[in-house]
Order: C-alpha cells, then sequence, then structure tokens
C-alpha cells in the first residue's frame, strides 16, 4: 500500500474519492427527480396523457379549457361553524371569483348536454386565507387514482386512422380495473340538467374538516342549485349553453346551496369513483350568489388556478390520492400556460349571441 | 505544513446546518416537483417553511460572515483556482439567498395563498398578482435549483480534492478541531 500510495495508482485512487462525492449526488438527484425512473406517474406525464386525448392548446388550461369567468359572494349560515372554525362556516359574506367550464382539453368544442361541466370557484376569506374548489356535475369520479387517471387517458386517445379512442384499449381498461365498473355505471345514469344554471356541482374529493375541539369529520360537498326549473334544452349554437347561462343569469342572480355530507362508517373517504351510502347526514354551510360572467380574456378567474388544495384553516385534505394529484397537475398547467401566449377564449358574455358571427370588435353592453 | 487555520465555530455550525438543510430542501424539491402523491401536499407544506428559514439562515449567515472572516485560501493556489473558489462562494451565497426569495415571490405572484404553518399562518405577497410573471418565476426557480445543485457537486468535490489531492487543510478548515484560540478562531497544526 505505502509503496503505492504516491504511485499512479495510489494517485487515480484518490481522483476517484474526488470524483465519488458529486456522481453520488447526481446520482440521488436524477432518482429523486424520476428520471430513473420512466414509469413514474408526474404531472408532466399526467399532462401529456391529457394532450394525447384532446391535443395542445397553447395558453389554455389543460383541462376545463372552455369556460366563463363568474363573479358574485359566498354567504355561510353558521349551521358547519361546529365541525369547523373555516371563515366560510361563519356568517360573514365573502368575495367570490369563479368559473364555469366544460371538461376536457378542447377550447373551443361545441356545447353539447351530455357534456360534463364544472363550477370552480375561489371564496376571497380575511386575512389572505381562500378556499378554493374545482366541482363537477358528476356523481363520482371516473377513477380512484392518479395512475387510473392516467391510463384511462391513454385507454381513450384517439386513434389517427379513425378519429376516436381504440374500442379495444378501452376494453383493456375496463377488464383491467373491474371495480371501477360501478363508477362507469353511475356516470353514464346520472341524470343530466339543461344547463350549467340549475345544475349540482360536487366536490367528488373529500376533505376533512377540523374542528376546534380537535374532533375530524370527513365530508364531501356539492353546491345545489336554487334554479330548480328545468329549461328545455339548450340549442345547437356552439356555445348555447354558456349563451343560456349568460341569459339566465342576466335575469337576476342565480344561486346555490352548500351543502356538506358527512362520512359515514362504510363511506369510501380515499376512493372518489365510490358512491357514498346516500343515507349520510347534511348539513346547509351556506349560500352561494353569483351576479355576473366576464370573458376569460382579462376576467378575473382566468389568473387563478383552481387547485382543490388551497384551504382555509379548520379543512384539511383527506387521503383521497386523486385530490394530491390534481393539486400537482394544476400547478404544472398553471405555469405552463401562463407563459404562453393569452389566446381568445370561445365564449364572451360581452358579445350578444346574435353578434357573434366571427366579429372581432367587441363593445360591452352589460354593467359588470 | 503550515498550521490550519480553522473557521470560526458559528461559520462551521452555520455551514454544515445548512448544507443539510439544502440538500434536503434540493432533494425534496426535485421530488414533489415530479411527483402527484401521496407525499406530495406533505412535502410543500414542508418545502414553503424551510426556504423561509434558510433564507433567515442565509442573512445570519453574512452577518456572521461579516464579523468572523472566513481564514485565506492556501498561499500557493494557483490563481486560477482562487479566481475559481472565490466566484463560487459568492454564486452559493447569491443562490441561497436568491432561491427562497424567488420561491416567495412566484407563489405571490400567482396569486397563492402562502401557507407557512397549517392554513391559518399565511406569508404577505412578495409582488402582486400577475401569471405571467408566476409562470416565469416558477421555471427560474427550477432553474436557480439545477445551478445551486450543480454548484454543490463542484463545491463538494473541491473540498476532495483539497483534502486528497492537494491535501492543503482546507477541507480540515471547515471541519474543525483543534483548541480555541484567544480571537476566538480555532487552530491546530496539521502533521
Amino acid at each position: 500500500m505505502s509503496a503505492n500510495a504516491s504511485g499512479g495508482s495510489g494517485r487515480l485512487i484518490r481522483w476517484l474519492g474526488v470524483a465519488s462525492l458529486p456522481c453520488l449526488l447526481a446520482v440521488g438527484f436524477a432518482a429523486a427527480g424520476g428520471w430513473l425512473s420512466p414509469h413514474r406517474v408526474t404531472p408532466n406525464t399526467m399532462l401529456a396523457a391529457l394532450r394525447g386525448v384532446d391535443g395542445a392548446h397553447p395558453g389554455f388550461r389543460r383541462n376545463h379549457a372552455k369556460g366563463v369567468c363568474v363573479a358574485g359572494w359566498f354567504e355561510g349560515n353558521g349551521q358547519a361553524a361546529s365541525y369547523s372554525p373555516a371563515f366560510a362556516f361563519d356568517t360573514k359574506r365573502v368575495p367570490v371569483i369563479g368559473r364555469f367550464a366544460l371538461a376536457g382539453g378542447m377550447p373551443y368544442q361545441g356545447d353539447a348536454p351530455g357534456k360534463v361541466r364544472s363550477m370552480a370557484l375561489a371564496l376571497k376569506g380575511p386575512g389572505g386565507q381562500e378556499w378554493r374548489m374545482g366541482l363537477n356535475d358528476i356523481p363520482v369520479f371516473p377513477v380512484s387514482t392518479p395512475q387510473e387517471f392516467q391510463a384511462l387517458q391513454q385507454a381513450v386517445r384517439p386513434v389517427a386512422a379513425t378519429g376516436k379512442p381504440d374500442p379495444l384499449a378501452v376494453q383493456a381498461f375496463r377488464a383491467a380495473h373491474p371495480w371501477l365498473a360501478s363508477a362507469g355505471k353511475a356516470l353514464a345514469e346520472r341524470p343530466i340538467t339543461s344547463g350549467f344554471e340549475n345544475d349540482t356541482y360536487l366536490s367528488l374529493d373529500s376533505f376533512v374538516l377540523q374542528g376546534v375541539d380537535g374532533r375530524s369529520t370527513a365530508i364531501r360537498f356539492a353546491m345545489v342549485p336554487e334554479e330548480a326549473r328545468f329549461a328545455d334544452m339548450p340549442g345547437k349554437g356552439k356555445n348555447a349553453s354558456f349563451d343560456q347561462l349568460d341569459e339566465a343569469i342576466s335575469a337576476h342572480p342565480l344561486r346555490w346551496t352548500l351543502v356538506l355530507t358527512l362520512a359515514g362508517a362504510d363511506d369510501a373517504v380515499n376512493d372518489p369513483s365510490r358512491l357514498w351510502s346516500g343515507q349520510d347526514k347534511q348539513i346547509t354551510a351556506g349560500t352561494l350568489t353569483l351576479t355576473h360572467l366576464a370573458s376569460e380574456a382579462g376576467g378575473d378567474c382566468t389568473d387563478i388556478v383552481f387547485d382543490p388544495l388551497v384551504l382555509p384553516e379548520g379543512i384539511m385534505p383527506s387521503d383521497d390520492p386523486v385530490l394530491q394529484a390534481r393539486s400537482a397537475t394544476y400547478m404544472r398547467s398553471f405555469a405552463e400556460r401562463s407563459r404562453e401566449k393569452r389566446p381568445r377564449p370561445a365564449f364572451d358574455p360581452a358579445v350578444s349571441p346574435s353578434e357573434k358571427t366571427g366579429s372581432e370588435s367587441v363593445s360591452s353592453e352589460k354593467a359588470s | 505544513m503550515n498550521p490550519i487555520v480553522f473557521f470560526a465555530r458559528s461559520s462551521r455550525v452555520l455551514h454544515w446546518l445548512m448544507a443539510v438543510l439544502i440538500l434536503v430542501m434540493l432533494f425534496v424539491g426535485v421530488f414533489m416537483a415530479a411527483s402527484v402523491g401521496p407525499a406530495y401536499h406533505a412535502l410543500v407544506g414542508f418545502h414553503r417553511p424551510l426556504g423561509i428559514a434558510l433564507l433567515a439562515l442565509v442573512v445570519l449567515r453574512l452577518i456572521n460572515r461579516f464579523f468572523h472572516r472566513p481564514p485565506a485560501l492556501p498561499a500557493d493556489l494557483p490563481p486560477l483556482m482562487a479566481i475559481g473558489a472565490k466566484a463560487s462562494h459568492w454564486a452559493l451565497y447569491a443562490l441561497m439567498m436568491a432561491l427562497p426569495l424567488i420561491g416567495w415571490a412566484m407563489l405571490s405572484a400567482g396569486g397563492y395563498p402562502i401557507p407557512l404553518f397549517g392554513n391559518g399562518v399565511l406569508l404577505p405577497p412578495l409582488l402582486p398578482h400577475d401569471a405571467a410573471l408566476w409562470g416565469w418565476l416558477r421555471l427560474t426557480h427550477t432553474v436557480l435549483a439545477f445551478a445551486l445543485f450543480a454548484l454543490i457537486m463542484a463545491h463538494g468535490g473541491a473540498a476532495l480534492f483539497h483534502f486528497l489531492i492537494r491535501r492543503d487543510g482546507v477541507l480540515q478548515s471547515m471541519i474543525g478541531g483543534g483548541s480555541v484560540s484567544p480571537g476566538g478562531e480555532h487552530s491546530a497544526s496539521h502533521d
């Protein structure tokens, strides 16, 4: 050894020693960042899967791309206050910025009654606290994990030859996920209302209310419309549902009731693809009032990411794995689209339906 | 061989404490940015207050550096290496300062509430709500984090180069040992 210590091989070993630390760090960093595990589901792979279905539409949200901003307020009624000190359960009125949208990544898709509608809200509480939510008009989420969501997007990806999903791929997904059959059935049989304005929007994911007494209560929640009137199904225009929403909100403010459903013993808190018993205790926690729409071009909702894990004090995420994937993936989508050129949204409430024949210059006639 | 002049005890404590925390921070950051759960939300909740703690620590460290100057580099170090050492040290300070500030600023520009503990204790926004700014700051945060990690790799390699190749006591001066000299600096003879 000592004979070699100052010789060539000793020197080589010392140089290897020098290189060992940077190399170890690099390998560890690459492992942590997922570069050594190509099958890891990440926000990027989730977005790639969505892009595979709907294509790339720069500047738009990667899902629920077609939408319109809405504003109003929320007023709690105090009935949920004993479960959580969250500001929304107080009786003070707080401002709300929101967004109605159609599910899917295509920003210019035509409206159709059966398409999944969503309501996203940011309730702005005191001291900078917010409660953001992304709600959908479906009874359950089609899958129970982010991995399944990505696999489903890959299965329904349209094939070049037909422009439609490969039926075999869809069948294979169903066969590989028999536990999702009940969700598929519930989705297929869901009641469909005539529009955004009389629709019920559900959290799908579960959350946990944290009482000041330390008590935890798992919940799901929904916005239930006051507008129960079932109008005729909207006309055939490309933006028929949005035009109808605009008409309804122009006539009078639209109201929804926030209904909390408290998890029963057998309800799956960690699986948004499963219905709850239907026998659970429900609490009416407050009223949402929406008063006017605004185009996404310059509207207040455009620069907000409706990340369901932006929660106020007193509300915590549940162990539902889809929640975290939504938070992570929405953040990535928000960062990407914010670096892209601002696009022109499909629907602009400042343009009346009769005017909407491609005119670019728009004068706002509605007071907002 | 000349006796090793050690870094002050406070400098050494701050160096190694921050070394551990920054490595934890970088590994957590790169992991959570490529994660959709189940630890994602908890890690983001850990990343924010740790970043603020590191911002406070780097300020403390610069103040400490003002009162306890680092020992001189070995006199026989080639000039190019001496320049590299000085430049990389200041680049490390700049990135240690910039990363938490950009993290805080980007969440502000993104319109995110910035919870520090739970959902009740929030940091005030550093910048106004501006989505385009958010998008670019988010990217900058990643790029600078990679730059910091690359510098740390070089820094670790350089420390081992001093220890194994040059054998000039530079690494030992940050590890410490020896007795406390009257001036508060530690010194011990080497070999």
